[in-house]
């Protein structure tokens, strides 16, 4: 099990999907929504183009969590709010800093950005401590 | 048209998933996971596991099966057009690993307006084979134009 301090900032979460992740995130999670994988779809309802799911994102945030917190099963909770869009073929940056230590689990503060948007924004995660 | 809240409370029939070794190695792939307890049964058994674990966030994937039904219930009454995924929460409490067999069920937890935005939120709870609740989550989507 990982040791956390209160302040600690976690280490940092970069990557950059390529521009078929979308397909084989959709493969993946079964989620098909056109705003995802359709370029033109995506453009005629006013986005900028296909877009990330949401939820990949938030995957990209867990994976901060585990990788500090030494495995799949260190992470016990995940709350996120969605905040913009992400997009394929440009860096997801994810910050993570520890707020509180206590009763076996340190409660995170974590964020991803994008294009210096924040597009998950004060998500609250807890990793188990013992 | 202001928002319906006759479906708050509602319960939808569970629905099982079968986790499957090669499923968990492609999500765990496509989010970009590399730790090889999610992709080598070797290093998942030399950890403890029986199979390949799954990522937490893998519970996108077995709950679905559930939350899909309430998503489309004419009774809540979604305008998919104008909807946005405004937030997700999930609370991990065992491992889910290859072989494992999860029974999900959705609920309708709340749906709120304000400043003429739908507020609807879903909750999941699913247990696996010998009863043990793995994931509780939480889906709230937003509905702009109510």
């Amino acid at each position: 099990m990982a040791e956390f301090t209160e302040g600690q900032e976690l280490p940092e979460l970069r990557v950059t999907p390529d521009r078929f992740l979308t397909y084989r995130y959709a493969g993946a999670s079964g989620d098909f929504n056109p705003i995802h994988i359709d370029e033109e779809f995506a453009k005629g309802v006013g986005l900028p183009g296909k877009i990330l799911h949401g939820l990949y994102t938030m995957a990209q945030v867990a994976r901060a969590q585990t990788d500090a917190g030494g495995g799949p099963e260190s992470l016990k909770r995940l709350k996120v709010q969605f905040r913009g869009m992400g997009l394929p073929e440009q860096e997801i940056v994810v910050t993570s800093k520890v707020v509180s230590v206590g009763d076996g689990v340190a409660t995170i503060q974590a964020d991803a950005e994008q294009n210096g948007t924040r597009i998950i924004r004060n998500a609250e995660a807890e990793i188990a401590t013992d | 048209m202001p928002v319906s809240t006759s479906a708050i409370g509602k319960t939808y029939a569970p629905t099982t998933y079968a986790v499957g070794r090669e499923k968990i190695k492609e999500y765990a792939s496509a989010v970009g996971e590399t730790n090889p307890v999610h992709l080598d049964p070797e290093a998942a058994r030399a950890a403890g596991y029986a199979d390949v674990v799954a990522p937490p966030m893998f519970a996108v994937v077995y709950k679905s099966p559930a939350v899909i039904p309430a998503l489309f219930d004419p009774e809540v009454g979604i305008n998919f057009a104008m909807m946005v995924h405004g937030g997700q929460e999930f609370v991990w409490s065992a491992p889910v690993v290859a072989g494992d067999e999860i029974t999900t069920t959705a609920s309708v937890k709340d749906i709120s307006e304000r400043a003429s935005m739908g507020f609807f939120v879903f909750e999941t709870t699913s247990v696996n084979q010998r009863g043990e609740t793995v994931c509780v989550g939480e889906w709230t989507n937003i509905v702009r134009g109510v």
